[in-house]
């Protein structure tokens, strides 16, 4: 497919394109600090993912190949329309394999196979800061950012475990990046944090709303917020995927009629499909 | 400079009047407007005057567009007044929107359902590139394929998920809804007015709070259980003849919004609802109703109350566009004698000042 004729290679001009990639490269120098830029209009809607669409588009080249998933799975209606729209305006190869994938563009996971030195993967972020709830100025919690003064968070962490045993964040749970900033790692599950520890590629955050660009760079630390008799654990619904067995995978639940039945299904469709294929052979 | 005596206005008002029906025609050389087309062509618009005018008539609501030259507060205000010339006989029987005949239907919380996701004729996954095809008129669009099955029974999500106890369900308390329509606001207020303030509320200022919410003034951690839109059935009983009979059927947009809630001493934690309900095809202000409306539950759920959303008084008492426009747009009126008065006391203190110029300096 070639890219439509009527706009500049992947949709945005490339001054624009220059800001965004300065911006990510200083994300990238200090890793895990949210890096303020001009974000753009885009075509589609804030809440969308124009943050992690601003930060593809200056990312993508020619030859990129490009997986943009949704809740895991290649098919939900935003990532088709997403996959589309870099189709149109950049004309470049897209793929729903993990590996096969050069830049991933997700909202809520991280693909289950583990992604590899050379690969970028692109989060669409809400809400780039992770004290939002605790404090929605931003002149607070910039200042708390400066000096590092995460109090806050570590009481309400406290609290969780006062009121109900337990830390009972199960998505957006916070993460200390590189030993200095506390960082939301977008509204993934708490299953997905240990993945981005010391990850082999590079993980970007692009925030279009709120206008923030951040970064964990390859083989980075990663570390969720816990407490020593207290330590982060990685939830996920009991059981195997229904379609391929997996034991190990995030699952999402089915309602499959009104009487209470339901099935679980791996989240990632990429995974389960690569899974049931190699059943199929093995059993041919 | 002349005197103008405010004698000189019957003429003005008459001048300025005409001057707004021309502006209103524009250049006679384009064709006018029929009410038809801005009901058909435009019916997102005359869904939003009909939802916040309260009153349910496409004709009306696509007239009171094309008289206000397409600004929606000025036709929901002129519906509004069109509808409170209409005498009342009666309340319907409340609404069974599970049985909903469905145009659209999603959900955010499963990926699958009873009953499934219908996307319906949204915007949600178009690019907003302009289609300058619009531009020009054109024949008829493609015709959109048709399912070939009927649509299945869809219960509501929150329904599923209150029959695992995981939701909290709505006590009917068997009383008579409020209507703000007939009974001023009286604070505290109960759900019902809360539900119906929201419901004709101005969609910006919902938008805004719900928005609010999203970002940290008064914490929601929303869900969208779902959202459908379709016809229900509006039926009531007359009491002259004692059994319900229909009336026919509405358009109407629900949202439901399932929000966390950790529990307190008498409750173990479980979700809550937020709830939106809105005439015609109005989902960006369902959602933001059911924003609001949980926002506006902390009271009763023993969470802080700290954000301007969760503050009753100060939601409803400011939601509703007509009154806000009225009173916000009275300043143009003549406040003359006020601000008369204001002068002189200005001059008064300021006399009072120049007189004791020292004591500014020595308070420094």
């Amino acid at each position: 497919m070639t890219a439509d004729p009527g706009y500049n290679f992947a949709y945005l001009d490339e001054n624009t394109k220059r800001m965004i990639r300065r911006a990510i490269l200083k994300a990238i120098a200090i890793p895990g600090h949210q890096v303020p830029f001009g974000g753009r209009e885009m075509p589609l809607p804030y809440g969308w993912g124009t943050g992690g669409i601003q930060v593809t588009a200056s990312l993508l080249g020619p030859d990129d190949v490009l997986k943009v998933i949704d809740q895991g799975a290649d098919d939900t209606t935003n990532a088709v329309s997403i996959r589309h729209f870099f189709r149109r305006v950049a004309g470049i190869a897209v793929t729903t394999r993990t590996r096969e994938a050069s830049i991933i563009q997700t909202r809520h996971r991280i693909p289950e196979a583990k992604l590899t030195e050379g690969q970028i993967i692109v989060y669409q972020v809400p809400m780039p800061e992770p004290m939002f709830r605790l404090e929605p100025r931003l002149t607070e919690t910039r200042r708390m950012h400066g000096l590092a003064d995460y109090g806050v968070m570590h009481v309400k962490l406290y609290e969780d475990v006062a009121c109900h045993g337990e830390i009972s964040i199960a998505y957006n749970y916070p993460v200390m990046v590189h030993g200095r900033y506390l960082m939301s790692p977008s509204p993934i599950p708490a299953f997905d944090n240990p993945k981005m520890d010391r990850m082999p590629a590079l993980q970007l955050f692009g925030a279009g709303r709120e206008k923030r660009i951040y970064a964990v760079p390859p083989y980075t630390s990663v570390r969720s917020l816990d407490f020593e008799d207290h330590p982060f654990r990685a939830h996920r619904a009991k059981g195997c995927c229904a379609l391929c067995g997996a034991g190990d995978s995030y699952l999402d639940e089915v309602v499959t009629d009104d009487r209470g039945g339901r099935m679980f299904v791996c989240s990632d469709t990429d995974y389960c499909e690569e899974r049931q294929a190699s059943r199929t052979e093995n059993a041919a | 400079m002349a005197y103008v005596a405010v004698k000189g206005g019957e003429q003005a008002i008459r001048h300025a009047h005409a001057w707004l029906g021309e502006t209103r025609r524009g250049d006679p050389v384009t064709a006018e407007l029929e009410i038809a087309q801005i009901e058909q062509q435009l019916g997102l618009a005359v869904d939003r005057v009909m939802a916040e005018g309260s009153c349910l008539d496409r004709g009306l609501a696509a007239l009171a567009i094309k008289q206000a030259q397409g600004d929606l507060i000025e036709a929901i205000f002129l519906l509004r007044a069109y509808r409170t010339t209409l005498p009342r006989f009666g309340y319907a029987r409340p609404l069974d929107t599970a049985a909903m005949r469905l145009n659209r239907r999603v959900s955010a919380t499963y990926k699958d359902l009873p009953g499934g996701q219908v996307l319906g004729p949204t915007y949600d996954y178009t690019h907003r590139l302009l289609d300058f095809s619009l531009a020009r008129p054109d024949a008829a669009p493609e015709a959109a394929p048709q399912a070939a099955e009927p649509q299945p029974a869809a219960p509501h999500v929150t329904e599923l998920l209150s029959r695992e106890g995981l939701m909290a369900r709505e006590p009917e308390d068997g009383q008579e809804p409020a209507d703000l329509t007939r009974q001023p606001q009286s604070f505290p207020a109960d759900r019902s007015a809360r539900l119906q303030n929201l419901a004709r509320g101005d969609e910006g200022f919902l938008l805004s709070l719900g928005y609010s919410t999203q970002r940290g003034y008064g914490n929601s951690h929303p869900f969208v259980g779902e959202i459908r839109q379709g016809l229900v059935t509006v039926s009531m009983v007359p009491p002259e003849l004692g059994f319900e009979i229909d009336l026919g059927e509405i358009e109407v947009t629900e949202c439901q919004m399932v929000n966390q809630f950790h529990g307190s001493r008498s409750q173990p934690p479980q979700f809550t609802r937020g709830y939106g309900l809105v005439l015609g095809r109005c989902e960006r202000k369902a959602m933001s109703m059911a924003l609001v409306d949980r926002a506006l539950q902390a009271g009763a759920l023993g969470e802080d109350r700290a954000a301007p959303v969760q503050d009753e008084e100060f939601v409803m008492l400011h939601s509703d566009n007509v009154e806000a426009t009225g009173f916000v747009e009275h300043l143009k009126l003549p406040h003359y004698v006020d601000f008369q008065s204001e002068l002189e006391v200005v001059r008064r203190l300021r006399e009072a000042a120049a007189a004791e110029p020292r004591s500014v300096e020595a308070a420094e």
